[in-house]
């Protein structure tokens, strides 16, 4: 038993840590926020010079053949400095889907491109207000022709492909098919979202071309395994931002007088921050259980996933507006970089499913004896 | 990363399991013993076959087993239907205290009784006047010769009544700033002048004892550390009380869940109702996490590392979770949940002990308060309380009492 990551991969923490220190200071979510553009194209080209898009994705496909342990420490950094880069769109939904379900032609085609970052791909799932399911999927997709609309899609406005969850008359009622987004028949329309720093689009598909992804009928299976996956990713990130936001709440709270002392030796700011501490390490040893179960493949990994991502989504939350909290009224405003983890735990909380998705789906796991 | 055996862990994980299944005490065998002989008739098969403290040396009665040896023990152990400790103090407070501070002579005496089980050991740190303040204890030890002789009270005594020995925290020197002036002794609780009368809890029981001392006389020998070195030897003894208290309580997920399957809620089993499942749950990820994070100490113990204040973790999320836990199982019960008769009550009574008994899991050990002080103070580096107690000598500090 060895429940660490190895030192090769603590060696790549650092290493990531310092890349992002250098190209991802607080200033460069804030350019997003406020700017016009959808994302740091420079940052994302610097981290795909770093081999981090190519990470899992094998060496035949122009990837680097990484195991899973490795992208969860580059998910952990990335979520530690709120990196305003499509890279989770990319790398956990569209990589994923692409490895789990593609044909050897649609790897061939878009891993390459997707390893170096030329390519942006992303998985759109959700159409309208309310928890998916395959049965209030409106979009479809026949013979490779693609109607309907994806309302918000992450990174839908900056991606060059999406992976497509349309409805399905046969089988578990759904269907993948693989769309590029410069295709005729395909309008996009950029949206505003809680957090400004990860863009998301509405895309309307008219009669798009469009190819089948994984077989007819199976699309709901494929994205529940999807899913799964990215929860272990997504988990991680969302430790990674609530340990910052744990690490911001403490160096105001040691650098604010009030009445004669630091706030920070006030019981009702320490007691705070010790819960937030308390909440980051029960999800950074789940996130452990989630790596070690997608790293091997393990059959219990839905049961390590939805328990990664519940315990994850909790941490994330309260540190980032407790966070807010222990800055006082300075924390509320625009100038000040505690927005960045609200905006971004909110969004990591419904992305992939909310919290009561993923606590169903772990229940449902017990239930199926994945608990020991 | 491999949370798997190795050949040499899966090899010892059967071993321990085939000793186990041919060893673990029957049903006939425990028939008419109490709850300590139960105990040592347990611990001592286990010494006999050198499965006792598995992780202590071979001279002091253990196995010289590595950490991880020590998990697969447990968890091993666990699965079975064993009788309950009652050596958690001696065998995961005293010892580890003795091994950092006793002379060899001492260890080779004091530690394999213990391992035995033929020692039971108790703790006397408590006062009615230092509960979370530990270090404003005022039990009096007076030099008289080689000897001390001692005269107070002690109290929140787990077992005093069966135990053969105790750890102790007295103060020396009244004239010095509290934590300077405490001293550590062991000591024979057959010693003339310690009387120990019971402490009846909220839930009818009694684990608890008040220990008087009256002119207790304890051998200069049976120091630990130097006198006036009380309080950093007390330390060694707490870090691992929060160790050995953990996150226990008899009530886990999975008997709730179990239960939730069982009951039903508008005609349709209760595991099905969306909001117990979101309890479950949550439930669920704080076990798992505090499995996988005692998994992580583990991998730092075994990297000869010793485990930091954030193992306090354990018995604050474990203590409000079987809290939390036996109140919503409970509300699941209904109106049939306040029925605590083991013979009547659902699962024999197991949620409504928990209940009553789950208060004092958020106290024993140090309070919830104090486990978040500990974390925000050695984990987190955030300052100390304002102590108007500071450098001041103890018998000047202003008390209630006085």
């Amino acid at each position: 038993m060895n429940f660490e990551f190895s030192d090769e991969q603590n060696l790549l923490r650092e290493q990531a840590a310092g890349f992002l220190a250098d190209k991802c200071p607080p200033g460069a979510a804030r350019a997003v926020l406020e700017g016009d553009a959808s994302f740091d194209a420079q940052l994302f080209k610097g981290i795909a010079d770093m081999g981090w898009t190519a990470a899992t994705i094998p060496e035949k496909h122009g990837g680097l053949g990484l195991s899973y342990l490795e992208l969860c420490v580059i998910a952990e950094e990335l979520g530690r400095v709120v990196a305003p880069v499509p890279f989770s769109s990319s790398v956990y939904l569209a990589t994923e889907a692409l490895l789990l379900a593609g044909t050897d032609a649609q790897r061939r085609a878009w891993l390459p491109k997707l390893a170096a970052g030329a390519a942006i791909g992303t998985f759109a799932l959700t159409e309208s207000a309310g928890q998916p399911s395959p049965d209030r999927l409106a979009t479809s997709c026949d013979n490779g022709s693609l109607t309907g609309t994806k309302l918000p899609v992450a990174d839908g406005d900056i991606a060059d492909f999406a992976v497509v969850v349309a409805k399905c008359d046969s089988g578990d009622g759904a269907s993948l098919c693989l769309a590029p987004l410069d295709a005729d028949g395909v309008t996009r329309t950029a949206v505003a979202t809680l957090d400004p720093t990860r863009s998301h689009a509405r895309i309307d598909f008219d009669h798009a071309a469009a190819e089948p992804l994984g077989a007819e009928g199976e699309g709901w299976e494929l994205t529940r395994r999807i899913l799964d996956r990215a929860a272990v990713l997504f988990a991680w990130e969302q430790v990674g931002g609530a340990n910052a936001a744990l690490e911001q709440a403490k160096e105001y709270a040691m650098g604010r007088y009030a009445f004669g002392r630091p706030i920070a030796g006030f019981q009702a700011i320490k007691h705070k921050l010790a819960n937030m501490f308390v909440k980051n390490t029960l999800a950074r040893s789940n996130c452990y259980y989630g790596a070690w179960a997608l790293s091997t493949d393990a059959s219990e990994l839905p049961l390590a996933a939805a328990t990664a991502r519940v315990s994850a989504i909790q941490a994330y939350y309260f540190a980032s507006k407790e966070n807010i909290q222990t800055h006082g009224g300075m924390g509320f405003t625009w100038e000040f970089d505690c927005q960045f983890h609200y905006r971004r735990a909110k969004l990591l909380s419904v992305n992939i499913g909310s919290e009561r998705t993923w606590q169903d789906r772990l229940i449902s796991a017990v239930e199926a004896g994945q608990a020991t | 990363m491999d949370f798997g055996d190795t050949p040499e862990e899966a090899s010892f994980r059967q071993e321990a399991r085939a000793w186990l299944s041919a060893n673990v005490p029957s049903k006939e065998e425990l028939e008419g013993l109490d709850e300590v002989q139960r105990a040592k008739l347990w611990q001592m098969r286990k010494y006999e076959a050198g499965w006792a403290c598995i992780r202590w040396p071979r001279e002091y009665g253990g196995r010289g087993a590595s950490a991880m040896e020590q998990v697969i023990w447990n968890q091993e152990e666990s699965s079975f239907r064993t009788p309950a400790s009652v050596f958690a103090i001696g065998q995961g407070m005293a010892a580890p205290t003795m091994m950092a501070w006793a002379t060899e002579e001492q260890k080779r005496r004091y530690l394999p009784p213990l391992a035995s089980g033929e020692h039971v050991w108790c703790q006397l740190f408590s006062e009615p006047a230092g509960g979370s303040d530990l270090a404003a204890l005022r039990t009096r030890a007076e030099k008289d010769g080689d000897e001390w002789v001692v005269n107070g009270q002690k109290i929140w005594t787990s077992g005093a009544h069966f135990s053969d020995y105790a750890i102790l925290v007295v103060r020396t020197d009244p004239e010095v700033p509290k934590h300077k002036g405490l001293t550590y002794f062991f000591v024979d609780m057959k010693s003339p002048g310690i009387e120990t009368k019971p402490i009846r809890q909220i839930s009818g029981e009694s684990n608890f004892n008040e220990v008087y001392f009256t002119d207790v006389r304890i051998p200069d020998d049976h120091r630990l550390g130097a006198v006036g070195q009380g309080w950093q030897v007390a330390i060694t003894t707490l870090m691992n009380e929060r160790l050995a208290i953990g996150g226990g309580g008899g009530l886990g997920f999975r008997q709730v869940f179990e239960l939730a399957q069982r009951l039903s809620i508008d005609g349709r089993p209760a595991i099905k109702d969306r909001s117990v499942r979101a309890r479950l749950a949550d439930w669920y990820a704080q076990e798992s996490g505090l499995r996988f994070q005692g998994y992580r100490a583990m991998s730092a113990l075994s990297r000869g590392e010793i485990p930091g204040p954030e193992n306090s973790i354990g018995k604050y999320v474990g203590a409000s979770k079987t809290q939390d836990m036996a109140s919503f199982a409970i509300d699941l019960l209904e109106m049939s949940g306040v029925v605590s008769d083991p013979e009547l009550s659902s699962h024999s009574g197991i949620f409504q002990y928990a209940f009553m008994g789950a208060p004092g899991l958020r106290i024993a050990g140090g309070t919830d308060e104090i486990m978040l002080n500990i974390l925000a103070e050695r984990v987190l580096g955030m300052p100390q309380d304002v102590r108007v107690d500071k450098g001041i000598p103890f018998s000047q500090v202003p008390t209630g009492a006085s």
